[in-house]
């Protein structure tokens, strides 16, 4: 049995490692960040906006052409994920590149490549949304309550 | 507007300790939250692809198309209409990421 004493101890330089860890740890450069991420997320954006514009300008209503846009972003997410391309961009762009729905598609495509080697079923198949799920979980059941109280709300 | 959604969601990843899945999470939550209180609809009015591509968008998107077949279906509709535009999204992400696994391998 070990004594309070030497438990209280051993939590208390635990507290002390902790205090430690977190004064060495550097500050993440907070305003590069930022920056970097608005920027690679507009750029993302923007070439999403060319995409969409390219459909309207065929004839397309703004509310027909999102569909085949984030259809398009999802593809080019998907290739530049295939050609290992897109995982430098997160890495230097953090949100930037996560945040945008090529983002989504990275990390569906990631996961299918990676849990390729575990097998088909168990592996690429029940581990492609492992990153992606709780996106897709968590959008239904907020959009459906939001969409479920406005429906009562106005009738 | 999409780099203000991405550098919004970088601060919030550098500031607190939410990880990149969280912060996602919170992102697709406040984008139905903004769409039922009508804030989203007018984002995307101004922003366009800036508003829709973000994971923000997605969020919205669900209530919008759950909200729009309630309308039109009654209960069912609030089920039927959650994937009405997301539908593509996902179905699309399977697709290509199941063509692209097979193609491709990843680089160690």
């Amino acid at each position: 049995m070990v004594s309070p004493g030497a438990k209280k101890q051993k939590a208390d330089e635990r507290a002390k490692y902790q205090r430690l860890a977190t004064s060495i740890v550097p500050k993440p450069p907070l305003v590069r960040n930022a920056i970097v991420a608005f920027v690679v997320g507009g750029l993302i954006c923007m070439v999403g906006q060319g995409v969409m514009n390219v459909f309207t300008s065929r004839g397309m209503s703004q509310d027909e052409a999102v569909a085949p846009t984030l259809a398009t972003m999802i593809l080019i997410g998907a290739v530049l994920t295939g050609l290992s391309a897109y995982h430098p961009i997160g890495e230097f762009a953090g949100a930037g590149a996560a945040i945008p729905i090529t983002g989504f598609a990275n990390t569906v495509v990631a996961a299918a490549m990676d849990f390729k080697r575990e097998g088909y079923i168990l592996g690429m198949g029940a581990k492609m949304f492992i990153i992606a799920g709780p996106v897709l979980v968590y959008g239904i059941l907020s959009g459906v309550l939001v969409a479920l109280i406005r429906w009562l709300y106005r009738g | 507007m999409g780099g203000a959604i991405c550098a919004l969601g970088q601060v919030l990843l550098d500031t607190s300790k939410l990880s990149p899945p969280h912060m996602l999470v919170a992102f697709v939550v406040a984008g139905a939250i903004l769409s039922g209180l009508g804030i989203y609809d007018k984002l995307v009015d101004f922003a366009g692809a800036g508003a829709l591509i973000p994971v923000s968008g997605f969020g919205h998107s669900i209530a919008r198309g759950s909200l729009m077949e309630a309308q039109r279906l009654g209960v069912v509709g609030l089920f039927t209409g959650a994937l009405e535009f997301t539908g593509l999204g996902v179905t699309t992400a399977v697709f290509f990421g199941t063509v692209i696994a097979l193609a491709a391998t990843p680089k160690p």
